[in-house]
């Protein structure tokens, strides 16, 4: 039995409304990701990927439908309630930890994700046995360092702490957003081989992001291509395994009869 | 030679402790304002009113008959409140913080004089009431003021230790990650801005009976000196113990940073400078501190010096540059 952890329902979003900018990011979009689903999303510049991420996230109200997390209905709910749910993992490493605060201390805020936040000690004695040992996965050496500043750590570093952060209470539904984009390609794939650890161990319901067209094909069960607001393409299953980047970019084309002819696409191939 | 014939130093020796314990009220002001500049990163200029609205509130009432002590704790209440108006016309109306600060305490002066039955100053004499803290009785002003700065620094210290204080300290650092771990950022905000304007009300109220009287204008330019007090506190608390400064240490020199402004303050008025320069030298003093750390940043990587080394691998012929050596 698997249950639908994430429910898209004719989402819509339209950016400065009314205006000489006004774009229409989303156009009706639905979208049902069961549990354990691991969907890659790709798509040329200002195709919607990270649009559809930040509606989920709750960055900004949907103008129409609605979004469920777990069952959950969140349409109305701010990101920082939303956040109870859903783990994030942004693009920018500097985005995901607090550089000010110990290695430990953002894991323990990371913790009380969802819980009420009172006077109790910030940083408990069996929790830091706990992190140790999470950190140890990441193979980085972080369980020696657990009192430095985030600060300290380089990017690829800090990406790996995020993504430990997101899921170190198991979130319902996990957030990627071009979260390996910024790093070099060496430590890009640490961090993409930590993910596939962390979902596949912990057999989490993941969206990821990706400009890389080969990284879409290779990771995840399920790849979703956007165009212009709109899901052009959804591939799951045994089509989706024996997916090439060639096929890709024709069932594009045959999608929106239209050439795939973004030059970050190209390049990345 | 006439100049430092005038000089008494006897006169300085003997000034030295009214300007200590003075100089411990401007501390515990400081941690206040410490709060929202460091932990929080916003700049609050509400404590410029906040600070006489705790002098106020503590004069009227000890005047109206409360027990000082009480009064203070009324001062903090009312402080919380001034903070708490600042917070949501920054969280929830989307002022920017400092323009909130500024209508806070533009607001707050009228509050102050309509407190003090609207009259510019209100008078509270240390023989008819047995204060907290007076000037007229010195020794005793400094133990209370160290053993206050002593209180507040302990209940910070553990309150950032929870898991509130941590989120609050979350907020400041970086407001993006601490939405993504759910954590509500405006009412942390907010609950930071009463807090450390709470410490400052605390503070002014401290400050009116120390000096046995609350005026109008005693919270004018409080911000700028919090702000050195802060500065001068750090500075000197990283170059005595550089890396082993926690932030029991920090909270600390923060706290001392206040008396050593004062002290300050305290020798420029005996050597005759004209006191109405104090604040021009005081944020004189700011400005240069807030700017070394930038400029020394940029000593190090600035177009200035890129075109320096451009200039002197050119004069070697340009090989070095080829290369990419370094200097």
């Amino acid at each position: 039995m698997s249950a639908a952890m994430l429910e898209l329902r004719h989402i819509s979003k339209t950016f400065n409304p009314g205006t000489i900018n006004e774009k229409r990011a989303l156009c009706g979009v639905d979208l049902v990701l069961e549990e354990g689903d691991f969907v890659t999303v790709i798509g040329g510049n200002g195709a919607g990927k990270s649009t559809v991420l930040n509606a989920i996230a709750g960055v900004w109200p949907v103008d129409e439908g609605s979004i469920l997390v777990g069952g959950i209905d969140v349409t109305g709910l701010p990101d920082y309630k939303r956040a109870a749910l859903i783990g994030r993992v942004f693009q920018d490493p500097m985005t995901g930890t607090a550089a000010t605060m110990q290695i430990e201390e953002n894991l323990a805020l990371a913790a009380r994700r969802g819980k009420r936040r009172g006077l109790r000690w910030g940083v408990t004695r069996a929790e830091r046995e706990e992190y140790r040992e999470r950190l140890r996965i990441l193979e980085l050496g972080l369980e020696e360092r657990m009192t430095a500043k985030v600060g300290l750590l380089s990017g690829g570093q800090r990406q790996a702490l995020t993504l430990l952060m997101a899921t170190l209470r198991k979130p319902k539904l996990l957030l990627l957003d071009e979260h390996t984009a910024a790093l070099d390609p060496k430590t890009a794939e640490k961090v993409l081989n930590a993910t596939e650890k962390v979902v596949g161990q912990e057999h989490l319901t993941t969206l990821m992001i990706t400009h890389n067209m080969r990284d879409a094909i290779h990771h995840g069960n399920r790849l979703i291509m956007m165009n212009e607001g709109k899901i052009a393409l959804d591939i799951r299953g045994e089509e989706k395994k024996n997916l090439t980047v060639e096929d890709l970019l024709h069932k594009f084309s045959v999608a929106t009869e239209e050439e795939f002819s973004n030059d970050q696409a190209l390049l990345s191939r | 030679m006439g100049y430092f014939a005038s000089l008494n130093p006897a006169t300085l020796l003997s000034s030295m402790p009214a300007g200590i314990a003075q100089g411990l009220i401007w501390g515990v002001m400081a941690l206040g304002v410490y709060i929202t500049f460091r932990l929080l990163d916003i700049a609050d200029l509400s404590v410029d009113g906040s600070f006489t609205t705790g002098g106020a509130v503590a004069v009227m009432l000890i005047l109206a008959g409360w027990n000082p002590w009480a009064a203070l704790l009324a001062s903090l209440v009312v402080g919380l409140l001034c903070g708490t108006a600042t917070g949501i016309l920054h969280t929830l109306l989307g002022i920017p913080a400092i323009l909130a600060g500024i209508l806070t305490q533009f607001a707050l002066y009228s509050i102050n004089l309509a407190i003090m039955g609207m009259k510019a100053n209100q008078a509270v004499s240390v023989d008819k009431f047995s204060l907290s803290i007076s000037s007229r009785r010195v020794p005793p002003a400094i133990a209370t003021g160290v053993l206050l700065i002593f209180v507040i620094i302990c209940i910070l210290y553990i309150y950032f230790g929870t898991e509130s204080g941590s989120a609050m300290r979350a907020t400041g650092c970086n407001p993006e990650m601490s939405k993504a771990q759910g954590i509500n950022i405006g009412f942390m905000k907010i609950l930071g801005l009463a807090i450390s304007n709470g410490v400052v009300a605390y503070a002014g109220g401290l400050m009116a009976q120390f000096q046995g009287f609350a005026d109008i204008n005693m919270g004018r330019g409080a911000i700028v000196i919090g702000l050195a007090a802060v500065i001068i506190g750090e500075v000197l608390g990283e170059a005595l113990l550089g890396k082993y400064l926690n932030f029991f240490g920090r909270l600390s020199f923060v706290a001392l940073g206040g008396v050593i402004y004062y002290l300050v303050v305290v020798l420029v008025l005996w050597m005759k400078l004209n006191s109405n320069y104090l604040k021009l030298l005081t944020a004189v003093v700011v400005a240069v501190f807030l700017a070394v750390p930038y400029l020394r940043s940029h000593s190090k990587a600035s177009f200035k010096r890129a075109e320096k080394n451009a200039r002197r691998a050119d004069g070697k012929g340009g090989r070095s540059a080829e290369k990419g050596e370094e200097p």
